[in-house]
């Protein structure tokens, strides 16, 4: 066979040797696949119709005819009043699931009057300092009738719990809500960095949530294993493959080792969540690779039975690191490509970015823009009539088994590592993604790969465009808000479920009763972060670059 | 680019957000053209940052803040420079930073602000043009 399907640089003398031809994560692309390039794969066993394993085509047999994408804009600034204006608004316009965005003091769990929170107040997300702005963050929304992502992973337990709490306050039994918490803590220490504790407690809260979650709340879930994190922060296609399921993988073997649950008990409940870069074809491929890696792990490495273990259902966002500051409005034409890719690879939810994120949180005129971009490819492309319409390309289908081999052999090297915490500890992914996030940007520099607005196609002239003030009286307001609730409050009701908290730390029981114990007395975020730390000890930033 | 005595740098990450893309890829920048380079890692309080500024006998401080504090974070890092007697080390910073506020930072004595889409070989010859050590400035402290 071969030499019956030419490349073209080969019939053209090799013309096109000159120049390299690659991904945006810098993979090497050639001009031309054929049937020899797949010849390999076998439909059944490697690629699967929609619904069997291995997935490769999509976890459910009728995909968007079935059921859409879930419309999830992750939001929030200000103020909990604010930002639940925000969600009624974005609700209003026909979004279907909330995400919800906190600000820094709360992601890292300190209270709104610490110093350390001074002048972060919301101003990346929505302060939420007890289960009182839980409660006006969520005035009118029914829990059981809207599913909530959090994202939120050193202090996920205690969020999560105010949720739990809040739900028993409408009357809403914990298995009719839904929702998500990210609480992915080991892609914290990889590549977004908002940590608290040491590893091995943070992954043992980790657990403990999930083995709560498979005992009380069935439809949540509890962990979302996240590689969007990996990829903003610089890393490549395959290495944001690579580490988010290494992630997986510890997660899984924790739970097993831990709690001795049985791997078809909790594993129907991972979740996962992927970036959506501008190399189109590329982002499909990692997805369809993604969910083919996940289906054999669990089943041949985790002996899962339950098919459903076998599934990676996931959420996606379009690349905030991929939008410019420079002529803003080109990012919605980004953004709309990036989730065509996440639709087109069978995503379960989305994320759309505002043109204006590069520069604020999103404005509601932005933000609307966004969520349309999603409905516009929903009910006008055509995309959903045809489940993974892509299937069968040649390009897609060798893109898709070089995704998976490459992602493999970085998922060998961590094994061989000792997995994936000792991989974190000596700093491995670290330094992997600080080594390609410079490459990329000497290539920007170079002029090798091109962003529109920023090194060609440059405007001497720009218009500014309206952002998103938050108001600055905004921090007084939150600090006398948290400090009335702690006047108000039962103080012995606070002090003796935080002592209980510290007592179950100590013992290695499940925080998640004692947290929902603390949070119902209206202790705060930081009083129980405090506990944590203080029993766990922190973890300092080495610093790997 | 030949110094007799290398520039000291200190990068740093003020405030609690954690998004360290872009401030290691400027250490990494920094050490490749020969400077000493110390990365201070992420949630750094400015205290910390003075701090070691001082005991590391840094020239520059380069700070990068994404979170919207920046405002008082970096106007904090040079105040407590001045305080104590560091006021010739001169601080750079980067990040989302509003047009507007530029004006503000450089009023409190931040000598440049570099925004996303700021290539590397644009920080680097600042730097070489505007920053000398310490050791080799004339004039008094």
């Amino acid at each position: 066979m071969k030499g019956t399907y030419e490349q073209p640089g080969q019939a053209t003398g090799g013309k096109e040797e000159s120049k390299r031809f690659s991904t945006v994560s810098d993979l090497e692309i050639k001009s031309l696949y054929t049937p020899e390039d797949i010849k390999d794969s076998d439909y059944e066993a490697d690629i699967g119709h929609p619904g069997s394993y291995p997935f490769t085509r999509g976890c459910q047999p009728d995909m968007y005819r079935g059921r859409l994408w879930t419309f999830r804009m992750f939001s929030g600034f200000g103020s909990a009043e604010d930002t639940n204006k925000r969600y009624h608004k974005l609700l209003d316009e026909g979004e279907t699931g909330l995400s919800v965005a906190f600000d820094f003091p709360t992601l890292m769990g300190y209270d709104s009057d610490s110093p350390r929170a001074h002048a972060e107040i919301g101003k990346c997300g929505v302060a939420i300092d007890t289960l009182f702005d839980y409660g006006v963050l969520f005035n009118k929304i029914p829990l059981d009738k809207v599913t909530t992502s959090q994202t939120i992973n050193p202090p996920a337990s205690i969020t999560w719990a105010m949720h739990l709490a809040l739900a028993d306050k409408q009357g809403v039994p914990w298995d009719k809500i839904g929702g998500t918490i990210q609480n992915d803590m080991l892609k914290e220490f990889v590549a977004q960095k908002t940590f608290m504790l040491p590893l091995e407690p943070s992954i043992k809260i980790v657990s403990d949530t999930i083995e709560f979650g498979t005992q009380y709340v069935p439809r949540w879930n509890t962990v979302s294993i996240s590689g969007y994190h990996i990829r903003e922060a610089g890393s490549t296609a395959v290495q944001e493959l690579a580490f988010t399921l290494a992630d997986g993988i510890a997660y899984v073997q924790d739970v097993i080792e831990r709690k001795k649950m049985d791997v078809d008990a909790f594993a129907p409940r991972l979740s996962f969540f992927f970036d959506s870069h501008i190399d189109f074809f590329e982002e499909i491929a990692k997805v369809r690779a993604a969910r083919r890696i996940w289906a054999r792990v669990m089943k041949e490495r985790f002996k899962a039975r339950d098919p459903r273990s076998w599934w990676m259902r996931f959420h996606s966002q379009t690349a905030g690191c991929s939008l410019t500051a420079q002529q803003p409005l080109n990012n919605i034409v980004r953004v709309a490509v990036q989730a065509l890719a996440m639709t087109l690879g069978g995503t379960q939810s989305l994320h759309t970015d505002s043109f204006d994120e590069t520069l604020a949180l999103p404005s509601d005129q932005a933000v609307t823009v966004a969520l349309r971009t999603q409905q516009i490819i929903a009910d006008e492309t055509g995309i959903i009539n045809t489940i993974d319409p892509l299937a069968g390309s040649y390009f897609v289908e060798a893109l898709t088994n070089e995704m998976e081999e490459k992602a493999l052999e970085y998922i060998e090297k961590i094994d061989k590592m000792g997995g994936m915490l000792a991989a974190i500890e000596q700093g491995f992914p670290q330094m992997e993604i600080s080594e390609a996030a410079y490459n990329y940007q000497k290539q920007v520099d170079r002029g090798d790969k091109v962003l529109v607005g920023v090194n060609k196609y440059i405007s001497e002239e720009e218009t500014p465009i309206e952002t998103l003030k938050i108001d600055e009286k905004l921090e007084e307001k939150q600090i006398k808000c948290v400090q009335e609730v702690r006047r108000t409050r039962d103080n012995r009701t606070v002090a003796r479920t935080l002592n209980e908290l510290r007592q179950a730390c100590k013992d290695d029981k499940n925080v998640m009763p004692y947290v929902i114990e603390a949070v119902r007395a209206y202790a705060t975020e930081q009083e129980i972060c405090d506990v944590y730390r203080e029993v766990y000890g922190e973890y300092r930033d080495p610093g790997f670059y | 680019m030949e110094h007799q005595t290398k520039l000291r740098v200190l990068v740093a990450k003020p405030g609690l957000d954690g998004h360290d893309r872009g401030v290691k890829i400027i250490a990494r920048a920094f050490r490749d053209t020969g400077y000493e380079v110390i990365y201070t890692g992420v949630h750094q309080t400015p205290e910390q940052i003075v701090s070691a500024a001082i005991q590391e006998d840094v020239d520059l401080i380069g700070l990068s803040c994404l979170s919207g504090a920046h405002l008082f974070l970096f106007n904090e890092v040079v105040r407590q420079l001045i305080e104590q007697d560091a006021g010739d080390i001169i601080v750079i910073g980067g990040g989302i930073i509003p047009e507007e506020d530029i004006t503000r930072l450089k009023g409190a004595g931040i000598k440049e602000i570099f925004l996303p889409g700021t290539s590397l070989d644009e920080i680097l010859k600042w730097v070489e043009e505007n920053v000398k050590p310490l050791s080799q400035r004339g004039g008094s402290k």
